[in-house]
C-alpha cells in the first residue's frame, strides 16, 4: 500500500488528472475551485504539460475542444456559473463526439449565488446541459480519494464512447483535506494510443474533419440516431453505484457526493436505534443507476432522497422506481449542508414506530 | 498536353457554393495554393468559421475542425499548444471574429499564440441574409439597418487591425483586399508572410481581407468591386499595422 | 470515537497549520480524519477558523457545527464558538489575548497563557503549538510524538531549528497541566 497523504480535494483532483495522463488544462479562476488552476499552473510547468489561464470559460472549453480534437487528454475545471458559460462548447464537443473532461465544483445558485457547496447543477449535468440531443457521462465523487481516482475513470469512459465526461464535485469536497492514497501507477501520455480520428495533419492518410453539423437533408437525424445507440449502450453498461445495508431495508436513502457521506452516518445512527435503513450511493448520475432502483422498488417501501438542492435527482428516482414506492425528500438548497442528525430525524418521521 | 493551370491540391474537388462576385473563393484559392507552395498541407489543421464560409471544412484539403461561432482562436490555441508541429489557421468572418468572438481574438493576439488568422471583412452578415455586421459602415444599409447604420443608435464599426495593433502581443497584422488583381497579389504575399511567421514560430499573425459581398450589398459584382475600392477601403485603410520582423532587422 | 474540533483565531496565528497538523497526526495514528478551513469574505480581518474531525469511522461531514473541542486564540472567536460547544465538551483558550471569561458551566474550560509561554520560548507565533500540546494532553486525543511527526509533514520547508522550537512548544504545552 502506498503512503497516504493528507490533501485538499482540489489538489487530489489535480494529481489524479495528471496521473491519468492528461497534459492540457485551460480554465478561468472561480471559487471554490481556484486551487485546481493554481496547482495546475505549477504542475503542468513541472511536467511539460500545457496550462492556459483563459479570458473566459467559453474560451476554456473551446481550447479543450481543440486540444481533444488533436487527440490529447484535456480537462478544464470551473464552478457552476462558469459551467453555464461552457454549455455551448460542451454541446459542440458532444456533437463532434470528442472526449474531454469537465470538472464542476458546484456552488450555490442560481445566478452568482454563493460559494458554499451545493448540488443544484444536477439537471444541467444529467440532461446534457446545452442545446441539442446529447448526454454527458457524469461521475459523482464523495471523497478526496475519489477526486484522485475519478479523472482516470472519466477519461477512460469518455474515450471509450467518444463523449464528454463530467465530474460533479462540490465546494465541500474540493476545500476539504482528507487522506489520499496514490493507488495506481501514473499513465505516461506517450503510452496512450493515437486516436484514429485525431487532427494532426493528413500526411499519408485521408484528411479528417471534426464537426458537429450536417446540413444535408436527413443526415443529422441519422447521426443523432447513431448517437442514441451509443447512449443506450452507456446506459446499459456503465451504471455505477454502491449499496449498504439495503438487503432488509424498510427505507433506502438515495444520495450522491457530499450527501451520500452524510447519509452514511445517518444510516448508522438509524441502525443503532433499530431502524432498517440502507443507503444507495450513486457514482454515475448519467447514466442514472435506474436498474438497481427498479429492482429495489419491488421490495423497498420507502425511499428518502437527500440532495443539496430543492430536489432534482428525485425526479430520476421517481422515474426509476416508477413511483411504486413512497418517495420522501430532504433537501438543503443554497449552500446548506445536511447533518447526520437532521437526516436521522427524517428517517424517524418516515418510519415512526416501525423499528 | 501539359496542364499549366488547375485546382491546387490544397483545395478539395468539392464545388464551392459562393455567390457570383463573392471574395471568399479568391481567398480560398490563395490559401489552397499556399498550403502546397509552403509544403505544409500535410501538417496543417484549418478552422472553419460559422457564416458563409462554414463549409470551408469541405473546401480545404487538409485536416479541418468546425467550432462554435467566434471561438476559432480558442480552438486554435488548444490545437497548436498540443500539436506545436502542426500549422494551425483560423478562417473567420466579421460576425465570427469581430462580434461573437471579440474576446477570443483579442486574447489570442495578446498571448501571441503562434497561429495564423485570416479575417474576411465584407461589412455584412452574408449567410443569415444581409444583416448589420460589427464592420458595417456608418450609413450603410443592411436588413437590420434599412435606412443605413445609424451611429447614434447602432454605434460605430470596429476596426480590427487598428484595435489589435494597440496590443503588444501580435507579431504581424496587415489589411488587404481582393477587389483588384494587384490587391489579390498583395493579399497572397501577406498570407504567405502570415503562414511563414507561424512556421518559424514568430507568434500571432492576422491578415484582414476586405472582401466583396454583392448579394448582401445589393450590388452587381462589378459595382461591388468598385464600392470596395472607393468607399470601404477609405474607411478601412489597407496596409501593414504591425510587423515585428522589421524591428528584428 | 469521533471527535469534532474547531480551532479559531486571527489570520496569522497559525490556525490552519494547527488544524492540518492535528489531521495529519490523526492520519499517522491510522484514524479517519478531515480538515476543513473556514472560507469566505469574513476570513480577511476577522476570525480564521477550521474544523478537524478525528474518528475511528469514516467521517460523514468535515463541517463541524457543534464541536466536542474548541481551541480559541482570540476574543471574537470566543464570542462566536463558546455557545456552539456540545455539553460536556471542552474549551481551551489563549488567556494572554482574551480578557473575557467563558460563561458556560456545562463544559470543561482550560485557560492557557499561550502567548506568554510562547514568548518565553522565544517566538510569539508558536503559541498555537503550545495550545495543541495542552489540548492533546487534556483530551488524550493523540500522542505527543505523533504531533511532532505531523508538524514536520506540515512545515516541509522549515529549518531544523524551527522544528525543534515547535517541538519544545508542544512539549511545554503537554507538560503544563
Amino acid at each position: 500500500m502506498a503512503e497516504k497523504k493528507l490533501m485538499y480535494g482540489n489538489h487530489a483532483m489535480v494529481e489524479g488528472v495528471i496521473a491519468a495522463g492528461c497534459r492540457f488544462f485551460a480554465g478561468y479562476p472561480i471559487t471554490p475551485q481556484n486551487e485546481i488552476p493554481e496547482l495546475m499552473s505549477i504542475r503542468m510547468n513541472e511536467i511539460g504539460g500545457v496550462f492556459v489561464q483563459t479570458e473566459s470559460e467559453i474560451s476554456a472549453i473551446n481550447m479543450l475542444f481543440g486540444a481533444a480534437a488533436a487527440g490529447k487528454r484535456a480537462m478544464t475545471s470551473s464552478s457552476s456559473p462558469g459551467i453555464s458559460l461552457m454549455q455551448e462548447g460542451i454541446s459542440y464537443i458532444a456533437g463532434a463526439d470528442i472526449p474531454v473532461l469537465v470538472v464542476n465544483v458546484v456552488r450555490g445558485g442560481p445566478g452568482l449565488g454563493n460559494i458554499a457547496p451545493s448540488q443544484s447543477d444536477y439537471y444541467q449535468a444529467t440532461r446534457g446541459g446545452g442545446h441539442g440531443d446529447y448526454f454527458t457521462i457524469t461521475l459523482a465523487p464523495n471523497s478526496a480519494q475519489d477526486l484522485y481516482e475519478f479523472p482516470r475513470l472519466a477519461f477512460e469512459l469518455a474515450e471509450k464512447y467518444r463523449n464528454p465526461a463530467l465530474i460533479l464535485a462540490d465546494g465541500l469536497l474540493g476545500q476539504m483535506m482528507e487522506p489520499v492514497e496514490f493507488s495506481s501507477k501514473p499513465i505516461d501520455p506517450k503510452s496512450l494510443p493515437e486516436k484514429e480520428w485525431a487532427l494532426c495533419g493528413c500526411k499519408g492518410r485521408e484528411r479528417r474533419v471534426v464537426r458537429s453539423y450536417d446540413l444535408k437533408a436527413g443526415k443529422l437525424e441519422v447521426l443523432n440516431l447513431r448517437r442514441a445507440e451509443k447512449y443506450a449502450k452507456i446506459i446499459n453498461k456503465e451504471q455505477r453505484f454502491k449499496t449498504e445495508y439495503c438487503d432488509d431495508a424498510d427505507l433506502v436513502i438515495v444520495a450522491y457526493g457530499t450527501c451520500s457521506r452524510v447519509s452514511d452516518a445517518a444510516v448508522k445512527m438509524a441502525r443503532d436505534k433499530g431502524f432498517k435503513v440502507g443507503l444507495l450511493r450513486l457514482i454515475t448520475l448519467w447514466p442514472f443507476p435506474m436498474d438497481v432502483l427498479g429492482d429495489m422498488a419491488k421490495k423497498v417501501d420507502n425511499f428518502l432522497v437527500v440532495e443539496m438542492s430543492n430536489g432534482q435527482m428525485i425526479d430520476d428516482v421517481k422515474l426509476a422506481t416508477e413511483c411504486r414506492s413512497r418517495i420522501y425528500f430532504h433537501g438543503r438548497p443554497g449552500g446548506g449542508v445536511p447533518t447526520p442528525p437532521e437526516i436521522y430525524k427524517r428517517i424517524e418521521e418516515v418510519l415512526g414506530g416501525a423499528r | 498536353m501539359k496542364m499549366i493551370f488547375g485546382r491546387p491540391l490544397g483545395l478539395t474537388e468539392t464545388l464551392q457554393r459562393y455567390c457570383p462576385g463573392c471574395g471568399h473563393g479568391i481567398v480560398h484559392r490563395i490559401i489552397g495554393e499556399l498550403l502546397v507552395k509552403l509544403d505544409i498541407r500535410e501538417r496543417t489543421i484549418g478552422i472553419a468559421p460559422v457564416g458563409c464560409s462554414v463549409f470551408a471544412d469541405e473546401y480545404f484539403n487538409c485536416d479541418m475542425i468546425q467550432p462554435p461561432h467566434g471561438r476559432g482562436p480558442a480552438i486554435a490555441t488548444g490545437l497548436k499548444r498540443t500539436r506545436p508541429e502542426c500549422i494551425v489557421f483560423s478562417y473567420q468572418g466579421d460576425g465570427d471574429l469581430a462580434a461573437m468572438g471579440t474576446a477570443e481574438i483579442i486574447h489570442a493576439a495578446a498571448r501571441s499564440e503562434n497561429i495564423t488568422v485570416i479575417f474576411i471583412n465584407n461589412a455584412i452578415f452574408g449567410m443569415t441574409g444581409g444583416q448589420m455586421a460589427p464592420t458595417t459602415l456608418p450609413g450603410m444599409k443592411s436588413t437590420t439597418s434599412v435606412k443605413g447604420r445609424d451611429i447614434g443608435k447602432q454605434g460605430f464599426p470596429i476596426k480590427v487591425c487598428e484595435m489589435l495593433a494597440s496590443l503588444d502581443g501580435p507579431y504581424y497584422l496587415e489589411r488587404c483586399a481582393v477587389d483588384t488583381p494587384r490587391n489579390v497579389i498583395r493579399t497572397e504575399k501577406a498570407l504567405k508572410t502570415a503562414f511563414a511567421n507561424q512556421i518559424s514560430n514568430k507568434g500571432f499573425s492576422m491578415v484582414e481581407i476586405l472582401s466583396m459581398c454583392p448579394t448582401g450589398w445589393g450590388q452587381t459584382p462589378v459595382q461591388a468591386k468598385k464600392w470596395l475600392g472607393e468607399v470601404m477601403a477609405e474607411y478601412y485603410p489597407l496596409g501593414v499595422f504591425r510587423d515585428l520582423s522589421k524591428e528584428e532587422k | 470515537m469521533t471527535k469534532e474540533i474547531i480551532i479559531s483565531g486571527f489570520g496569522g496565528q497559525g490556525i490552519v497549520s494547527s488544524g492540518i497538523i492535528l489531521a495529519y497526526a490523526g492520519l499517522i495514528e491510522d484514524k479517519h480524519v478531515t480538515f476543513f478551513p473556514s472560507y469566505g469574505a469574513e476570513m480577511r480581518g476577522g476570525t480564521a477558523n477550521c474544523s478537524v474531525v478525528v474518528s475511528g469511522e469514516p467521517v460523514a461531514s468535515p463541517i463541524v457545527a457543534n464541536p466536542d473541542i474548541v481551541v480559541i486564540m482570540n476574543e471574537p472567536s470566543l464570542t462566536r464558538f463558546e455557545p456552539t460547544i456540545k455539553p460536556g465538551g471542552m474549551l481551551l483558550y489563549n488567556k494572554t489575548l482574551i480578557k473575557s471569561q467563558p460563561q458556560r458551566k456545562d463544559i470543561a474550560v482550560v485557560s492557557i497563557e499561550a502567548n506568554v509561554i510562547a514568548e518565553e520560548l522565544g517566538q510569539a507565533r508558536i503559541a498555537n503549538m503550545v495550545m495543541l500540546g495542552v489540548m492533546i494532553k487534556k483530551t488524550k486525543l493523540l500522542n505527543l510524538e505523533t504531533l511532532k511527526k505531523a508538524q514536520r509533514k506540515r512545515f516541509v520547508k522549515a529549518n531544523d531549528e524551527q522544528l525543534a522550537l515547535n517541538d519544545k512548544a508542544l512539549e511545554k504545552g503537554y507538560g503544563l497541566l
